[in-house]
C-alpha cells in the first residue's frame, strides 16, 4: 500500500480543509463526499473551504497507540464539530490532555501526521488546538 | 418465504489457541456443528463463513476454497462474507435467506478469527473504522468508542462505574461457561484500576484478542423434526448499514444502525421487547453493552446505565444480557461472534445451558454490530 499517493491525493482536503456543501439541502461534508445521502441525485455537491475553527464533541486520551503513534502518546484524539456543521477526527496538539473538556473551542493547525516508514515520504495535515 | 430453523450448532473454546491454526478451528466448528446436528457433510448444499480479516490476521485470502477444501466439502458453493464485526452476524443471515428463498436446503453459517498469528492486531482490527479519516489520523478502534462513552457520560451521566459493571457481570455468566476465553470473575475496583487503553476505557472495559469458530446448521422449519427433536426457530433476521465513520452520525450516543435492524426485527416476528427472555449483544466495549439495551428498546435513551447498575441484565434480572459472558468475557473472535451468539441462544432455549441456564426462557435475541456501528444485525431465536 502507498501511503503517499493516497496522502497526495488528498491534499487540499488534508491541508486546507476542503470540503464539500450541497447546494439543494445546505449540509456541510468533511470529508468530500461524492452524494449527498440526504438529496441523493437531487442533491448538488460543491467545494466549500472551512473555517477550521470549532468545539470538541467528544474525545479520548490513547495511552495504548499503534507502533506507528508510539512516539507521541499518549495523546488527544477528539471529533471536532466545525462551525459550518460537519465534523471531523482529529488530534488535539500542544496540550495538557487534563486541560481538554467537551464544548471547548478549538481551531485547525498544519502539522505533520505520520512517516512511511525511515525512507518514505512525511505525510502533513491537519490537527486542532485549544483556542485560548 | 419458508420458516428456517437451526438444527445443530458448535463452538470452539474461544482464547488464545497457539496449537490451532485458522483452518483448524474452522473445521473443528464444522464438523461439531454438522454432529450436533445429527447430518453427514454430504447432506450440506452450501457453506457460509463470517470473517473479518484473514487477510491481516493471517494473510490468507481466498478462505471460502480453503474452507470448503479442508473441510472436505468440495464441490459445494462457500462465500466468506466481510461485514468486520459482525461478519458472523451477517453469515448466519445469509445462510437463513438461501433456505427461506428455498435456494438450498441445508446449509450451514459459520464464522471464524484467527487474530494472534500477528504481533500486534490492533492496526488490522482499525480497518473496521474508517481507514482514511480514522485511522490515518492516528485514532485506535478503543478510543472511538471512548469517544462514545465520552460523551453518553456527558449527556446522560453514566458513570464509570456503572460501564464497569457491564464487564464485571460478563466476566461473572463467563465462570459458568466452559467454551469462555476469560471464565473468571473480576471486581469493579479491577477493571476501574485496570491499564488505561482510551480514556475513559480500560483494558477491562475491551474485549480481548481471541482466536475461535462456531458454526450452525439451518434447513428449512417444516423438515427440522427429521433431525432434531429440539428445533430452534428462526423468528426474525434483520440487517441495517450505517456511516462508516462515527463523526459522520448526527449523535454518537445511540447506533442507529441497531435501532434500525432491532426495530426490523421486531416487526419481522411480530414482537416487542417484552416479548424477548435473554439476549446476546455486542458488549466489544462496555459502554456498548449500555448503548445496545437502549438503541434495541429494553431501557429508555440514557438509563442503560442505571438499568445495568440495578441488576436489570443480569441472570437472574428482568431481561438477562450475555449469559455466555459476551464479547469481554467469552471472548472476540471477530468473525466468529455473531454465529456463538447464536449457539448460545440455542442452547439455552434447547435447556443445554448448564450452570448458566435461564429458566423457562421462550424467546432470545442476538445482536452484532460490525465497526462502531457501520453494521448490525439482529436475529429473534424461539423454541
Amino acid at each position: 500500500m502507498s501511503d503517499t499517493v493516497r496522502a497526495w491525493r488528498h491534499i487540499p482536503q488534508r491541508y486546507n480543509l476542503i470540503g464539500s456543501k450541497c447546494a439543494q439541502c445546505g449540509t456541510v461534508f468533511f470529508p468530500s463526499r461524492i452524494i449527498c445521502p440526504e438529496c441523493r441525485r437531487k442533491g448538488q455537491l460543491e467545494d466549500i473551504n472551512l473555517s477550521g475553527k470549532g468545539k470538541i464533541y467528544t474525545y479520548s486520551v490513547i495511552t495504548t497507540p499503534t507502533e506507528e503513534f508510539k512516539e507521541i502518546a499518549p495523546y488527544v484524539v477528539a471529533i471536532v464539530q466545525l462551525e459550518e456543521g460537519a465534523k471531523v477526527t482529529t488530534q488535539i496538539v500542544d496540550c495538557n490532555s487534563d486541560d481538554v473538556q467537551i464544548g471547548d473551542e478549538v481551531e485547525m493547525v498544519f502539522r505533520r501526521i505520520r512517516e512511511e516508514g525511515n525512507d518514505g515520504v512525511i505525510s502533513y495535515g491537519f490537527k486542532f488546538k485549544l483556542k485560548k | 418465504m419458508r420458516d428456517v430453523a437451526i438444527i445443530g450448532v458448535s463452538q470452539t473454546k474461544f482464547g488464545e489457541l497457539w496449537d490451532d491454526s485458522f483452518r483448524d478451528l474452522i473445521t473443528d466448528a464444522g464438523l461439531g456443528a454438522i454432529k450436533d446436528a445429527g447430518i453427514e457433510g454430504g447432506d450440506l448444499e452450501a457453506m457460509y463463513v463470517g470473517n473479518m480479516s484473514a487477510g491481516l490476521f493471517v494473510q490468507q485470502e481466498h478462505i471460502a476454497s480453503l474452507i470448503a477444501d479442508h473441510a472436505g466439502l468440495t464441490p459445494i458453493p462457500c462465500a466468506r462474507i466481510e461485514a468486520a464485526c459482525a461478519s458472523g452476524g451477517l453469515a448466519l443471515r445469509n445462510g437463513i435467506m438461501a433456505v427461506a428463498s428455498g435456494f438450498h436446503d441445508i446449509v450451514i453459517s459459520a464464522g471464524v478469527e484467527k487474530m494472534t498469528d500477528v504481533v500486534d492486531p490492533t492496526p488490522a482490527i482499525a480497518t473496521a473504522s474508517d481507514q482514511e479519516w480514522e485511522a490515518q489520523q492516528g485514532v485506535t478502534f478503543p478510543s472511538l468508542y471512548a469517544m462514545m462513552a465520552r460523551r453518553h457520560m456527558h449527556e446522560f451521566g453514566t458513570t464509570r462505574e456503572q460501564m464497569a459493571m457491564v464487564s464485571v457481570i460478563n466476566h461473572k455468566n463467563a465462570t459458568k461457561n466452559p467454551r469462555a476465553q476469560y471464565p473468571m470473575e473480576v471486581s469493579i475496583d479491577q477493571v476501574m484500576n485496570s491499564t488505561m487503553v482510551a480514556d475513559p476505557l480500560r483494558l477491562l472495559d475491551c474485549s480481548p484478542i481471541s482466536d475461535g469458530a462456531a458454526a450452525a446448521i439451518l434447513c428449512p422449519a417444516e423438515d427440522a423434526k427429521k433431525y432434531t427433536d429440539t428445533p430452534i426457530y428462526v423468528k426474525a433476521s434483520a440487517q441495517s448499514s450505517g456511516s462508516l465513520a462515527l463523526h459522520d452520525r448526527k449523535k454518537i450516543t445511540t447506533i442507529d444502525a441497531t435501532v434500525n435492524a432491532a426495530r426490523k426485527a421486531f416487526q419481522m416476528a411480530d414482537m416487542t421487547p417484552k416479548n424477548i427472555d435473554m439476549v446476546e449483544v455486542h458488549d466489544c466495549f462496555s459502554i456498548n453493552g449500555i448503548l445496545a439495551i437502549e438503541d434495541i428498546g429494553f431501557v429508555e435513551k440514557g438509563k442503560g446505565g442505571q438499568a445495568i447498575e440495578d441488576g436489570m441484565t443480569q441472570l437472574d434480572g428482568e431481561i438477562p444480557v450475555n449469559p455466555s459472558g459476551g464479547l469481554k468475557a467469552r471472548g472476540h473472535p471477530l468473525g466468529a461472534t455473531g454465529i456463538a451468539q447464536a449457539a448460545e441462544i440455542v442452547w439455552q432455549l434447547r435447556g443445554e445451558a448448564g450452570k448458566r441456564q435461564i429458566n423457562n426462557a421462550e424467546v432470545g435475541m442476538t445482536h452484532n454490530i460490525g465497526g462502531t456501528g457501520g453494521t448490525a444485525a439482529v436475529h429473534i431465536l424461539s423454541k
